[in-house]
């Protein structure tokens, strides 16, 4: 411990957006040496806060002071330069450049002619990352590497900058299990040194394994500070939510409207196969989903999860399979022929495939529904507000108006925008392809609890996810995929975490490391 | 206290792509009427929208495209060919002769689509060939020559008015509203907002990505020819091969200029409109104080770097 002041000390700072107040008096001390857990709901304002610690924003009111000097960063250099690094949840590197010359980029080492010292670059690049339990080729290019390599070396990076604070923003969200254990070792290793470190996370276990300390945010205010210890789960999750945890959800499956059972299913999809490159990307998927059911689709990273869903969407094209809603043939290959046959897709890249960004929550809403709310091709916006408003009160989307551009929603926000999209159609079959990532814990409940509802109505849910637990208890039976190909099928009965473990673990394990990234 | 400056900043710099080029265009109004005699003359303000109709029609359609991020820099090609269609079918009468050349038009929009929509050529690329090839084809029509018109109904096109209002005008104001009212209002040009916002999104959505895409460029194409049509009535001739000759680089620069961003997602109608009617006044102004072209042209190049640099900040 350097002294007895705070590294950072956050005074009342304050941040405003047009019509949200971000942050509201909110004070935070960061001591040396410790591992601070930043948590909160999304819209919180966790994202607010760090981005006024490392540069990004400026805050209205309050004060920020950095070793006991008030200070004001004018950009992210700034306060990088300073001492404040941050590991972003993607990874902000080069991929076609070597890991070495990442690690050095902006600040390589030069040689007398001022050209850069490759071999020093070398040299202490492998040093850096051996510290860190890493034992890369170090002129490999980094986008050979998978996705947990390049956050250590991300991490390398910013850790190496003089660091006296590291923001962590939720750096564990794709990385393997053994790669968390590397980065817990690298976090104790900071912790030594003397260095402050922010933990953003949604994952109670590792908060509780390697916090020492919590500030919980709720609506741009602190509700909480102190020692996470001391803090019980329950009451951490409390603090978060402002409520206590609604345990509605859940086992309704159990008995549910067991008369459809054995109908005609509302998606049979048969023999989907794709080849791509050589690569068999789908090879014979069948899926079987009867009415008012959830089917659970299992398997790692690359297994052909989404594949499978885009395949059934008409999102990807084929070379064998079809694909039946309530015992009538789709046309596959076609997103317009598998919409109007009542096949639904909520993509995982929310962003990038799901919300028109500058558009408004309501014609995000009636996006697809657009033509059938128009007469002669204009349209109504009487129409359209009654249906957007039956569905922001439904799904309780929180808006400030249904002509707020939606990408200033939250995460769990805009998935509900996008389910209401899909919902408008009458849908008969949901594809869900992790509705819940990135969303905040409360915001999950409210999902999951909104898809058991829909079934219940009589939909059929195909439900993606990389949670064992959320896949468990949503599902009443799971697929289970690997390498493209169906190798287990979970009855009702079986959907057990052992179970599904076992699956998972299908095949050999010698093939295990063949599938980084 | 220097963040709130920061937020001021970006809410003037949001404010100024939005409104900007009305103050602009209403600052030079007001400069032309202090120091330029006989400015607001009905003969005057006849002879600048007149003159800045047929860019106003092509900026539209350019508008258009614009919003699904695309562009069209074959739109002086197809008032070319329009031209040139023209004098060839005026047998028939002005009528016939007006459908072909928007045909011709539009044609040439549905080849930019489709090469844009299913081929999938970059926008500039596809539209780039038909800015070659269309005018070459155009002079081969017409074999060259620049030809005299004569039909007396296609003439009272270029020169005659409605209640004092130019008739060309009158297109451009009455394809204005039109055009207004499509984006805003119906269907097709809500689709086609969402395509430039977020095409990938629009295609899972299930939205007729192929047809608004083709259908923008056919839109632009058409407006094209009917500028096109238009001038050559003004011209009391079809002339291929000077027709259109740059005017899609004041097409884009009317969009720009008027606040629609490049990235797609939004367009700014009126704004467009202004922005044209912006370029033409600079030019008129210095005219008419007898300063040279070359200080129209420095000075359009800056107010284009404004543009482009207000939408840059607004977007960070």
């Amino acid at each position: 411990m350097s002294g007895s002041f705070a590294i950072v000390d956050l005074v009342e700072v304050s941040k405003r957006f047009p019509g949200v107040r971000a942050l509201d008096g909110v004070s935070l001390q960061l001591w040396p040496g410790e591992v601070h857990a930043l948590v909160g709901e999304n819209g919180a304002g966790k994202s607010t806060l760090i981005k006024v610690l490392t540069g990004a924003y400026r805050p209205d009111g309050g004060q920020l002071k950095y070793e006991g000097r008030a200070v004001s960063f004018a950009n992210p250099m700034a306060a990088q330069a300073a001492g404040i690094s941050t590991i972003y949840q993607e990874v902000n590197l080069v991929p076609r450049m070597s890991v070495a010359q990442n690690l050095f980029l902006g600040r390589e080492p030069r040689t007398r002619f001022g050209l850069i010292d490759r071999a020093r670059v070398r040299k202490e690049a492998a040093e850096q990352l051996a510290a860190y339990g890493i034992t890369a080729d170090v002129d490999r290019q980094l986008d050979s590497l998978g996705v947990g390599a390049r956050q250590m070396v991300a991490l390398a990076r910013a850790v190496s900058a003089q660091a006296r604070v590291v923001v962590m923003d939720e750096p564990t969200s794709s990385l393997e299990p053994r790669e968390v254990q590397t980065l817990f070792g690298v976090i104790d290793s900071l912790r030594a040194r003397g260095i402050a470190v922010v933990y953003v996370s949604h994952r109670m276990d590792e908060l509780y394994r390697i916090c020492d300390r919590v500030t919980v945010l709720r609506d741009g205010r602190v509700v909480h500070t102190g020692k996470l210890a001391e803090l019980e789960r329950v009451r951490l999750i409390g603090l978060m939510l402002g409520h206590e945890l609604s345990e509605a959800r859940r086992h309704a499956h159990a008995g549910t409207s067991p008369a459809i059972q054995g109908g005609t299913p509302v998606l049979e999809a048969r023999g989907l196969t794709r080849k791509l490159h050589q690569r068999k990307v789908l090879e014979d998927v069948s899926v079987t989903i009867q009415p008012g059911k959830v089917v659970g689709l299992g398997g790692l990273l690359g297994s052909g999860r989404s594949e499978t869903a885009k395949a059934i969407a008409g999102a990807m094209p084929l070379d064998a399979g079809d694909v039946w809603v309530a015992g009538a043939p789709v046309r596959t290959g076609s997103t317009a022929a598998a919409l109007r046959a009542g096949i639904c897709l909520l993509p995982e890249d929310r962003k990038g495939e799901g919300i028109i960004p500058n558009l408004s929550v309501r014609e995000n809403i009636v996006l697809a529904a657009m033509g059938r709310l128009s007469r002669f091709g204009v349209v109504s916006e009487s129409r359209q507000n009654a249906i957007v408003e039956t569905f922001i009160r439904r799904l309780r989307i929180k808006v400030s108006s249904p002509e707020q551009r939606v990408r200033e929603l939250s995460g769990g926000n805009q998935q509900k925008v996008l389910l209401a999209r899909w919902l408008c159609l009458n849908p008969k079959v949901l594809l869900l392809d992790e509705p819940t990532r990135g969303i905040d814990v409360g915001a999950k409940a409210e999902v999951s609890g909104l898809i058991d509802e829909l079934a219940q109505s009589g939909l059929g849910v195909l439900l993606i996810s990389s949670e064992l637990e959320e896949l468990i208890e949503g599902s009443s039976e799971i697929f289970v995929l690997r390498e493209g190909r169906v190798v287990k099928h979970l009855g009702p009965g079986e959907v057990t975490e052992a179970h599904l473990l076992a699956a998972l673990a299908v095949g050999s394990p010698a093939e295990e490391p063949a599938h980084h990234g | 206290m220097a963040d709130a400056q920061r937020v001021d900043r970006a809410r003037i710099l949001a404010w100024l792509q939005d409104y900007g080029v009305y103050i602009a265009v209403g600052a030079l109004l007001l400069v032309n009427a202090l120091i330029t005699p006989n400015f607001f003359s009905v003969a005057n303000i006849q002879t600048q929208a007149v003159q800045v109709a047929p860019v106003v029609i092509v900026a539209l359609g350019m508008a258009l495209v614009i919003g699904t991020e695309g562009v069209d820099l074959s739109v002086g090609s197809s008032m070319a060919l329009a031209a040139a269609v023209l004098p060839l079918y005026l047998g028939y009468g002005a009528g016939v002769a007006i459908a072909v050349a928007l045909a011709a038009g539009a044609g040439a929009g549905l080849v930019n689509g489709a090469l844009v929509a299913f081929v999938g050529i970059q926008p500039i690329l596809a539209t780039l060939a038909l800015l070659v090839g269309g005018r070459g084809l155009a002079l081969v029509v017409a074999d060259g020559q620049l030809k005299q018109i004569e039909n007396p109904a296609l003439l009272s096109l270029g020169a005659e008015d409605i209640a004092g209002i130019p008739i060309l005008v009158a297109f451009a104001l009455v394809l204005t509203l039109g055009v207004a009212f499509l984006v805003k209002k119906t269907t097709f040009g809500r689709h086609l907002v969402a395509v430039g916002d977020n095409r990938v999104a629009s295609q899972l959505a299930g939205l007729p990505v192929g047809r608004v895409l083709v259908g923008v460029y056919v839109l632009s194409g058409l407006f094209a020819a009917l500028a096109g049509v238009l001038a050559s009535a003004r011209l009391t001739a079809s002339d291929p091969s000077s027709i259109g000759n740059l005017i899609e680089l004041s097409a884009i620069t009317s969009v720009v200029v008027g606040g629609t961003p490049l990235s797609g997602g939004s367009i700014r109608v009126v704004g467009t409109v202004m922005g044209a009617l912006l370029m033409q006044l600079l030019r008129a102004t210095l005219i008419k104080h007898d300063l040279p072209d070359s200080a129209g042209q420095m000075t359009q190049a800056v107010i284009i770097v404004l543009a482009v640099y207000l939408t840059r900040e607004r977007a960070t």
